[in-house]
């Protein structure tokens, strides 16, 4: 296979990883961080001290990360197809990568989340702060290099488990390595899927260095 | 302005609750600096959390400005909140925001002003505490005392009519700390807010507070203004604020009354020894004295030896005392008793 034959390949299979990843971290960070946010606020001596609610979330986290990804793909197509209408392709392996992601990232919310000062939440509260308020203007913005990095970390994860959408027709950079590369012999178009993940990782990671860098203040 | 009516809390325990605070009362006036102190574990951090009901009491009324902030609603709670600043030990800034951004937090939780108006007011603030050219630093560029200067301006944002503080100056060195006090005191007389304070510091309370009250397993132990507590008989507050050493052992000076004499104010100006060895005959010996400024007034104790019993001095200590001093009897022989101790039962 030559490199003309390879570039629309591989230049294809890029765009859909980034489009599955994109995709997906946004609906994790949607929904994983207010679950993150409960798992703290929930906990004893937090500002919804609810200890029942507290551990049915914990449980509920902790079966999601206890799954492996190849089994959550295939184990929840009838709730993908409920939302998205089919099982198969680039929409289709949206779903089961945000599930897969979001205990993940809410428990790394969660520790973000706990490393704020008690004493800055209670000093909100002697400022007359609704509880509200005070996830908005001290927890999150306090624990916003803390999240940063806990997001650049569950994107990496996300193109990990990205290669294995290509099970349900997903398609991307990893799908394209394990059918031409390793069913195919290809070992040229398999190094170049390698080497453009390594840089898709590495591109990801540098940004969220920076950014979790500017935001830090200590 | 700060009315506290049998205050408990009572933190309930497995084995057994410990009781923090056991049936406070605690008044305090408008305008005035009133502190706290007691040691570690007496209760006073809970009293001044108690007060904008950081900690819920367990029984007992809080009213602040003529609020029962015990009998209202969350939403109540909170906008009386507003007016009521706190002052932190360890300053708890956000480490995101800069000095202005920190001081305009309180004004953004009330949301009454514009975001321009804001500014000006955090400016403003940044400006009454020294701290005018720091305005864009982060907590993280600051020094402690810096810190707790953005703290104070942050605590006075919102227009508080009481400031609380809870060992504000406890982290800080003993230069820094006398700054930051001054502040208060600047701020207490400039603005007119009441101060509550908390401290474990005597220097504290001997530099700023116009009343103090002593904690002691979470009750009041004693309390009043520090006139009052200077002039009041056997007042530990007024020992502690104004130390001259421990009492010395009777049994070392046989024959000799020992007295500490505290004199405030005009009786400051009085030749009071010489007075008395005039006018009684005696030789009085000076084993200690020592004059300060408490709170802008002038202060002295001096521990002076009469020759002779206790019974012997009656007299002298009767003409001290019609003279408008506080005279305690520190150590003396008894006659009859012969132990030698403190003789303060006897002396009043």
């Amino acid at each position: 296979m030559s490199w003309s034959d390879m570039q629309p390949l591989l230049w294809q299979a890029t765009l859909e990883t980034v489009q599955m990843v994109g995709w997906s971290a946004l609906f994790t960070v949607l929904i994983g961080l207010p679950i993150g946010l409960l798992l703290v606020l929930t906990d004893r001596g937090g500002l919804l001290a609810n200890t029942p609610a507290n551990k049915a979330l914990g449980t509920v986290v902790n079966v999601g990360r206890s799954l492996p990804f190849i089994i959550l793909l295939i184990a929840i197509t009838p709730f993908t197809r409920g939302i998205v209408g089919t099982t198969i392709g680039v929409d289709a392996a949206i779903v089961p990568l945000a599930v897969g992601a979001v205990p993940f990232f809410a428990r790394l919310v969660e520790t973000a989340v706990r490393e704020v000062d008690r004493g800055l939440i209670e000093a909100s509260a002697a400022m007359g702060a609704s509880h509200l308020t005070t996830v908005r203007k001290v927890l999150l913005p306090e624990s916003l290099p803390a999240l940063v990095s806990g997001l650049t970390t569950t994107v990496i994860a996300l193109v990990g488990y990205s290669a294995m959408a290509g099970a349900i027709g997903g398609g991307g950079l990893g799908d394209l390595a394990i059918r031409y590369g390793y069913q195919r012999f290809e070992n040229g178009l398999m190094i170049a899927t390698v080497v453009l993940l390594i840089v898709l990782v590495q591109i990801v990671q540098w940004l969220g260095d920076f950014a979790a860098k500017r935001l830090a203040h200590r | 302005m700060i009315e506290i009516k049998n205050l408990t809390k009572v933190y309930p325990a497995r084995d057994r609750p410990v009781t923090a605070l056991d049936g406070v009362d605690l008044s305090v006036a408008a305008g005035e600096v009133y502190g706290v102190v007691g040691q570690s574990g007496a209760g006073k951090s809970t009293l001044i959390r108690c007060v904008n009901l950081l900690e819920r009491p367990t029984s007992g009324t809080v009213t602040v400005a003529g609020r029962e902030l015990t009998a209202l609603s969350g939403r109540q709670l909170r906008a009386e909140r507003r007016r009521i600043g706190m002052v932190f030990q360890h300053f708890n800034l956000l480490s995101s925001r800069t000095a202005r951004e920190n001081v305009e937090l309180p004004l953004e939780i009330e949301g009454r002003l514009t975001r321009r108006e804001r500014r000006a007011k955090a400016d403003e603030l940044l400006d009454v505490v020294g701290l005018a050219d720091r305005a864009g630093a982060h907590p993280a560029q600051l020094s402690g005392g810096q810190k707790q200067r953005v703290g104070i301006a942050r605590a006075l944002a919102a227009e508080p009519h009481v400031l609380l503080s809870d060992e504000a100056t406890s982290a800080l060195d003993p230069e820094t700390t006398r700054s930051v006090l001054k502040l208060l005191k600047e701020v207490n007389e400039r603005l007119g807010v009441t101060v509550l304070l908390i401290t474990h510091e005597m220097e504290v309370v001997k530099a700023v507070c116009d009343s103090a009250a002593l904690m002691r397993e979470g009750r009041i132990a004693e309390s009043g203004t520090i006139a009052e507590l200077l002039t009041r008989e056997h007042s530990e507050l007024a020992r502690e604020l104004f130390q001259l050493g421990p009492a010395p052992e009777a049994s070392g000076q046989p024959d000799t009354t020992v007295l500490d004499v505290t004199f405030h104010g005009d009786s400051t100006a009085q030749p009071l020894v010489s007075q008395l060895a005039r006018t009684y005959s005696v030789d009085v010996t000076i084993l200690g004295a020592a004059i300060e400024t408490v709170n802008g007034q002038t202060v002295g104790r001096m521990r002076i030896g009469l020759p002779g019993r206790f019974e012997e001095n009656v007299v002298p200590i009767g003409f001290l005392r019609e003279r408008g001093l506080n005279v305690e009897v520190v150590a003396a022989d008894v006659a009859a008793g012969g132990t030698g101790h403190s003789l303060e039962e006897v002396a009043s």
